[in-house]
């Protein structure tokens, strides 16, 4: 119920907050009432089609930095199938 | 963007040793709580379950199903809507059709001439129908929790500020942090920390949950839904057990701010209200839901159309969906869990939801037999 | 009273438990008793049948009329038999466009001719308008046996080969629907899998079409008969971008999800390199991969598993219930 993935933006009507979103190809109408200047080629997070959160590039690519690192020292397959 | 890492091998194994580490530090067993119905499904879509188990970490489910928790009485005037009224469209989301009710289904109820259920992705598709069915009453039925309201409430904006007085919205709206204090309190569920929802807390920030560390000295941390974002956050937790620090720890940055949505939550507090609320499972738990104020009256179908739904949260003869919901058993110890009571033929809706954990435990479940490892 | 619901259609388990339980008793014979894809009849024939009722009748990738030559040919291929002749009968709706009839006319004489079937028996039907929606077919076909798959000869280490992608059919027909309101390039997969036959004289042991209900479901069918448990990676299975993408936003799982024109077979393992290559040949075979194997170490007979991206193990069940729309 609570399904929201990471879009991005691709089309917007500031007149009643409407607009178009792209997820790897697959395009669908999102509503951006729930959040401030947003712009096209911004990403966003989308549930129930509205947008609900932006994606911070910053975090995400530290989070990503993170899993690098532990898939660097990852050495031990005791825990998986 | 690539998401690869957060579904890496390596990654799951490095993670999952680090917690296999931590796990065995600790004193007592490991048994986290996700709150969320969508990790649910996460966790076992993804094998995790098994996983987490082998090292060490119990994951039990926890009230974050809102398709779970609202009353039968909720989905019964749904039913009674569709069926005593013409020319009438109820509009909801899908799992919320099969619910089984002293009255059946929406899916099995005939709606009266000219009247329909319509399944929508979003709320906006609701007020589509009404505006392309000028001559019909539209409801737009709506469970859920912080994620989901914001956007039923600016549809139902919209549709007062366009006038559409044949909109209205049949409100099942809960909020996430009065059920764990509820939780906590009884003290049934023996719980070791939190997995708090990510995209609730998207919306409402982390202050909500502060109260979990600050007066039960329970640790926890915001997750995201990826097998790694998961694994992060439970390695958080482990880390906050052995610190003997608990608090509420973001591990979702890149989604959730420490402040949430403050533009969702102004739209909520604009248009909705608390009001003390009868969850199923847990029963009245004070200021927990949340319903239109008297100056939104307009679009609510509560007052348009005389309902009374909340009421009696009772679950079917047998059913234990309310003790899984508190997390005090886990679905198998049900008695009509996979023999009375299936994905075929629910008996209560903890089988029904996409997202209920009984659901997601009959489908999703492991290997009979402990895997061994292959070559 | 109790009255038939659209989900008893939906070929589930549902579905699947009323054929067993309310069908069967009435008709059963030894013929019909397996509930094979098609039945085996005196002289080396077989038999089968088939309804299309797909909405909307025209879709990217294909119309109806492909749909209903496929389907039953690609039913006859699996059952170890060369298509040879089809039936055609047309329920058509009152105010169809005489044109789009005509159009799915020569598509359907298009897709006989691709797979060398010919049609010699028919029939044609006017409903009043509202009773159907546009045009419903349905098509029987009769082909020769030229082998006889065994699932119960299947061995630990034998490899499971999907022949392409999974689920284009499905999304086709949900983004042509306009359901949910997303916009996707996939088209549907639905082709013959006639260049499928030669292969059962490679050692294939057994092979079904993926349609309703999807990989899941076929393969978890196929556990149930074989002794020993199967396994199928996450990562090995072919997704095209398209249908990745649209399932993911929708949030639905392509291991459910039905295909047109693609099939898993059991092959032994000395010959899954050879077979692979032999389907990689064709263009409706160049995403073909090995998916997976029957087990030895891992699991109980009776299950098939899926080894998660992440390296999580879980069982797969068959399909029972989802609210789609009508996909054939």
């Amino acid at each position: 119920m609570c399904l929201a993935i990471p879009v991005r933006v691709i089309a917007l009507d500031s007149s009643d907050d409407t607009g178009k979103v792209d997820y790897m190809g697959t395009k669908i109408g999102a509503n951006f009432a729930l959040l401030k200047d947003i712009r096209v080629g911004d990403w966003v997070i989308v549930h129930a089609g509205f947008a609900i959160s932006r994606l911070d590039e910053k975090e995400a690519r530290e989070t990503l930095a993170m899993l690098r690192e532990v898939q660097k020292a990852s050495d031990d397959d005791r825990f998986i199938s | 963007m690539t998401t690869d890492l957060y579904h890496d091998r390596r990654v799951t194994a490095g993670l999952l040793a680090e917690i296999a580490a931590l796990a065995a530090k600790t004193s007592k067993p490991v048994r986290l709580m996700e709150v969320c119905g969508t990790h649910t499904m996460a966790i076992h879509r993804h094998g995790l379950k098994n996983l987490l188990r082998g090292a060490g970490v119990e994951m039990v489910s926890g009230p974050g199903c809102p398709v779970c928790i609202t009353p039968d009485g909720f989905h019964e005037a749904a039913i009674g809507l569709v069926t005593g009224r013409e020319n009438f469209v109820l509009a909801t989301f899908g799992d919320m059709t099969r619910i089984p009710t002293r009255i059946g289904s929406l899916q099995t109820a005939v709606p009266a001439p000219g009247s329909a259920v319509k399944i929508v992705y979003s709320p906006a598709e609701a007020l589509d129908l009404a505006r392309r069915n000028t001559g019909r009453d539209v409801v737009f039925f709506g469970a859920g929790f912080e994620t989901t309201i914001p956007a039923i409430v600016v549809t139902a904006k919209r549709a007062m500020a366009e006038k559409r007085t044949r909109f209205s919205v049949l409100t099942a709206f809960w909020t996430i942090p009065p059920p764990l204090r509820a939780i906590l309190t009884s003290g049934e569920a023996r719980i070791s920390g939190f997995l708090y929802p990510g995209h609730v807390s998207a919306i409402i920030g982390l202050a909500p949950y502060a109260f979990v560390a600050r007066e039960f000295g329970l640790p926890g941390a915001v997750a995201g839904f990826e097998p790694a974002d998961i694994l992060l956050a439970v390695r958080s937790i482990l880390e906050q057990i052995r610190d003997d620090r608990p608090r509420v720890d973001n591990a979702y940055p890149r989604v959730v701010r420490t402040e949430g949505n403050p533009a969702a939550r102004e739209v909520m507090d604009s248009e909705l209200e608390p009001a003390d609320a009868v969850w199923r499972g847990l029963g009245l738990i004070p200021q927990s839901g949340l319903r239109f104020k008297p100056r939104s009256s307009a679009v609510d179908a509560a007052v348009k159309y005389g309902l009374h739904p909340a009421g009696d949260a009772s679950d079917a003869p047998g059913c234990r969906c309310g003790d899984v919901l508190r997390g005090v058993i886990s679905p198998p110890q049900c008695a009509l869990f996979g023999r009375m009571c299936t994905p075929d033929h629910p008996r209560g809706p903890c089988m029904v939801s996409l997202e209920g954990a009984c659901l997601v435990h009959h489908k999703y479940r492991g290997p009979l037999r402990a895997a061994k490892r292959t070559p | 009273m109790e009255k038939i619901s659209l989900e008893l259609g939906g070929g589930g388990k549902t579905m699947r438990d009323f054929i067993s339980r309310t069908i069967l008793p009435i008709f059963g014979n030894a013929r019909l008793a397996p509930l094979l894809d098609s039945a085996l009849l005196p002289g080396k024939l077989a038999f089968t049948t088939d309804s299309y009722v797909v909405d909307p009748i025209f879709f990217p990738g294909g119309n109806i009329g492909d749909l209903a030559v496929n389907g039953t040919v690609n039913d006859l291929v699996v059952s170890g038999a060369e298509p040879l002749f089809l039936s055609l009968a047309l329920i058509i709706e009152e105010g169809l466009e005489t044109a789009a009839l005509e159009r799915i006319l020569r598509t359907i004489r298009k897709a006989a001719d691709r797979a060398g079937v010919l049609i010699v028996t028919g029939d044609t039907k006017v409903v009043r308008r509202g009773q159907g929606d546009g045009l419903y077919i349905n098509t029987s076909g009769i082909g020769r046996v030229v082998a006889a798959p065994k699932p119960k000869s299947v061995r630990p280490g034998d490899k499971l080969i999907l022949t392409g992608t999974l689920g284009e059919h499905s999304l086709a027909i949900l983004a042509a629907r306009g359901e949910f309101g997303f916009e996707n390039p996939v088209k549907s997969d639905c082709a013959p899998l006639t260049f499928l036959l030669p292969l059962w004289k490679k050692g294939v042991r057994w092979m079904r079409d993926i349609t309703r209900g999807g990989l899941a479901t076929i393969l978890s069918e196929l556990a149930a008969d074989v002794p020993c448990p199967l396994l199928i990676e996450e990562k090995d299975i072919p997704l095209s971008t398209a249908a990745r993408s649209a399932a993911g936003l929708l949030g639905i799982d392509p291991l459910f999800l039905a295909c047109e024109g693609r099939a898993v077979l059991a092959v032994p393992e000395n010959r899954a390199t050879g077979v692979l290559e032999t389907i990689r040949r064709h263009p409706g075979g160049r995403r073909a991969a090995v998916i997976g194997r029957a087990e030895k170490t891992v699991g109980r007979p009776g299950e098939l598993l899926l080894r998660t991206q992440s390296g999580g193990l879980r069982l797969l069940e068959p399909l029972t219930s989802e609210l789609l729309p009508r996909i054939c």
